[in-house]
């Protein structure tokens, strides 16, 4: 990767649409590189979620076409919400396999162009319509059905197994994870602060985020990202070529991709596929995945980190950004990409792990810059234009690893000492497909 | 001038007489011209392989499908007409009306469509002798009550509509 660039992501950028955010993140990754011209392109993939946002098929003909990229190849990608980051391995793959030397990605989505709920009728018809859809089909829900069963696996059978009466075990293990996801949008939206293209920085406090609104038990606003109008892209090329673009291009050394059932009520009981560090004895009486694990991100995470050559997560890579569209599947993917083992995602939230070493977040967190998690702010504070977030995630771990966000950012708060290797996860649906990509510094400082 | 309807620009607004047009004004004083449709269609939608589930539900009949491959007999709550297990045809068979809450949710807020039903209970049954689970609404008890393991019971539309929502479960008080 030899560079990038992101729109800031807004509730709605009406003086702008589709094709000129794209042209905007597009013009920003390549000033500064004069060599890096539209001929050096080979072609392109351009990913956006939803014909129904859209309401202009072959939308990504027209992004082709405003970047002057015409005649050269391009496809488009869709994959629910994880588009960007299929898009990003879209790309990789066109020049890992030698069909290109130099290839964009790029992405968007133009989700202010209906009123909130209808946006959310949209995303739930990426649900199935005979079985769930009618039902009430609502992602904030199909996410509580998950957390309240995560919640019940893990927090009533062991923080709360002393209680006798089943309800009020369970009322208070719910409040429990209510408390914890709290701390996820609090380190999210606090992180924000201090990235200019996040749509939503604020200072939170862990009761602020249970008293938002309730919008499906057990999920109040604060724990959920939103609609946004946003673009995004970056440039891949191969490595003879990215040393005349930058002299701090990142090295592409892992991609890794899995997928679940669509319906939630399918997903089996079975074992859990295991990374080196744990054992089958962790595991014994787990049925695995249920509704309550993300057995895609799972697999994603093993493929990616196979071909990375990373056996222990949490040791090797310096910092993850990771789809949080909910603050409970920002724990949940914890377990999954083996940053702690299943059922440890709440009391590794609360060590303060995935936090910023040294940032005020109001909060006790004494293992602070262990394994930073959404340093960006994630989807909750940044918005989740869904075409382009997978690849905003990629520019901001870009960044992350060049050492140029307070460039970028002109704030250098966010910047970690000497990152060398970070992960981006890409996750669509009630995790019906997840992308994992590794990304290392592919220069000597 | 009617802000809702274009809740989402928080710029300043001007309508343009009676066309629904807008211009908008951003804080760089840059005008955009927005316009404003409706979208609406009939589509025609087959059930096609899972149809027996739907007309099941017309006669009160719960079904769901195990699979015809003996070593495997995997048996799903939510049908499919091929196992996803081995691949063998599956072949449709009674489920009990009584169950037990695996997960479940209150949703306060929801889709559109659904807006108006709010706050409505989601919840995901087991069923002895089934080796997955269903999505179903979970109607006559409020948040307070429900809980995972929670026995609950199948009620059937009189009137089907021929959608998933002439089923629903309500709490097993017996």
């Amino acid at each position: 990767m030899v560079t990038g660039g992101v729109t800031k992501f807004a509730k709605a950028h009406p003086a702008m649409d589709f094709r000129l955010m794209v042209k905007r993140a597009y013009d920003y990754a390549v000033r500064g590189i004069p060599n890096l011209t539209k001929e050096r392109i080979d072609g392109s993939r351009i990913s956006y979620f939803s014909d129904h946002f859209s309401r202009q098929l072959k939308a990504a003909s027209m992004v082709q076409d405003y970047l002057g990229l015409n005649p050269k190849g391009s496809v488009r990608i869709e994959w629910g919400g994880a588009t960007g980051g299929e898009c990003f391995q879209a790309a990789y793959e066109a020049v890992a396999s030698g069909r290109m030397d130099v290839c964009l990605a790029a992405g968007y989505e133009t989700m202010s162009r209906v009123a909130t709920w209808k946006g959310n009728e949209f995303i739930a018809l990426a649900s199935d319509t005979n079985f769930d859809f009618p039902l009430g089909g609502f992602y904030t829900g199909y996410y509580a059905l998950m957390v309240v069963r995560h919640i019940y696996e893990y927090l009533r059978k062991s923080k709360f197994a002393h209680v006798a009466d089943e309800r009020e075990a369970q009322r208070l293990a719910i409040a429990e994870g209510q408390r914890i996801m709290s701390w996820v949008s609090v380190k999210n939206h606090t992180n924000a602060l201090h990235n200019p293209y996040a749509q939503y920085p604020k200072r939170l406090s862990v009761e602020d985020v249970l008293r938002s609104e309730m919008i499906s038990y057990p999920l109040t606003r604060e724990q959920i990202c939103t609609m946004s109008d946003g673009a995004a892209v970056v440039v891949l090329c191969d490595e003879a070529r990215a040393k005349e673009f930058t002299d701090r291009p990142v090295r592409i050394t892992g991609v890794g991709c899995g997928t679940d059932t669509m319906r939630l009520a399918d997903r089996p009981f079975g074992k859990v596929p295991r990374f080196p560090h744990e054992s089958a004895s962790d595991y014994a009486d787990l049925d695995y995945p249920g509704v309550h694990s993300f057995r895609a991100g799972r697999a994603a995470g093993l493929e990616a980190y196979r071909m990375a050559g990373i056996t222990d997560p949490k040791r090797q890579l310096d910092f993850i950004e990771l789809h949080d569209a909910y603050a409970s599947s920002e724990i949940q993917t914890y377990e999954d990409l083996g940053l702690c083992r299943y059922g440890e995602g709440y009391d590794f939230t609360l060590s303060g792990a995935p936090f910023l070493r040294g940032m005020d977040y109001g909060l006790e967190v004494p293992r602070a810059g262990e394994i930073p998690v959404n340093p960006s702010g994630g989807l909750i504070a940044c918005g989740h234009p869904v075409g382009a977030t997978g690849l905003m995630q990629g520019v901001f771990a870009f960044w992350q690893l060049q050492g140029t966000i307070r460039k970028h950012f002109g704030d250098p708060r966010l910047q970690l000492a000497d990152a060398r290797r970070g992960a981006i996860h890409s996750h669509a649906g009630t995790g019906s497909s997840v992308t994992v990509s590794i990304l290392e510094r592919g220069f000597t400082p | 001038m009617t802000p809702p309807k274009f809740a989402k620009f928080r710029e300043v607004q001007e309508e343009l007489g009676r066309s629904g047009a807008a211009i908008f004004r951003d804080a760089a004083g840059v005008e955009s011209l927005v316009i404003r449709f409706p979208y609406a269609i009939d589509y025609i939608h087959s059930y096609a392989e899972d149809s027996p589930f739907f007309l099941g539900l017309a006669e009160g009949k719960l079904l769901g499908s195990k699979c015809t491959d003996r070593k495997c007999g995997f048996r799903f709550a939510t049908p499919r007409s091929h196992c996803m297990v081995c691949g063998k045809p599956t072949a449709w068979f009674e489920l009990p009306k009584k169950g037990r809450l695996h997960s479940w949710t209150t949703c306060h807020f929801g889709s559109e469509a659904f807006l108006k039903e709010t706050p409505y209970n989601l919840a995901l049954v087991e069923f002895d002798g089934a080796d997955s689970v269903l999505l179903v609404r979970l109607k006559d008890c409020v948040e307070s009550e429900i809980y995972v393991g929670m026995p609950v019971v199948a009620r059937f539309s009189p009137t089907p509509k021929y959608l998933v929502t002439d089923l629903w479960f309500v709490p097993d008080r017996a």
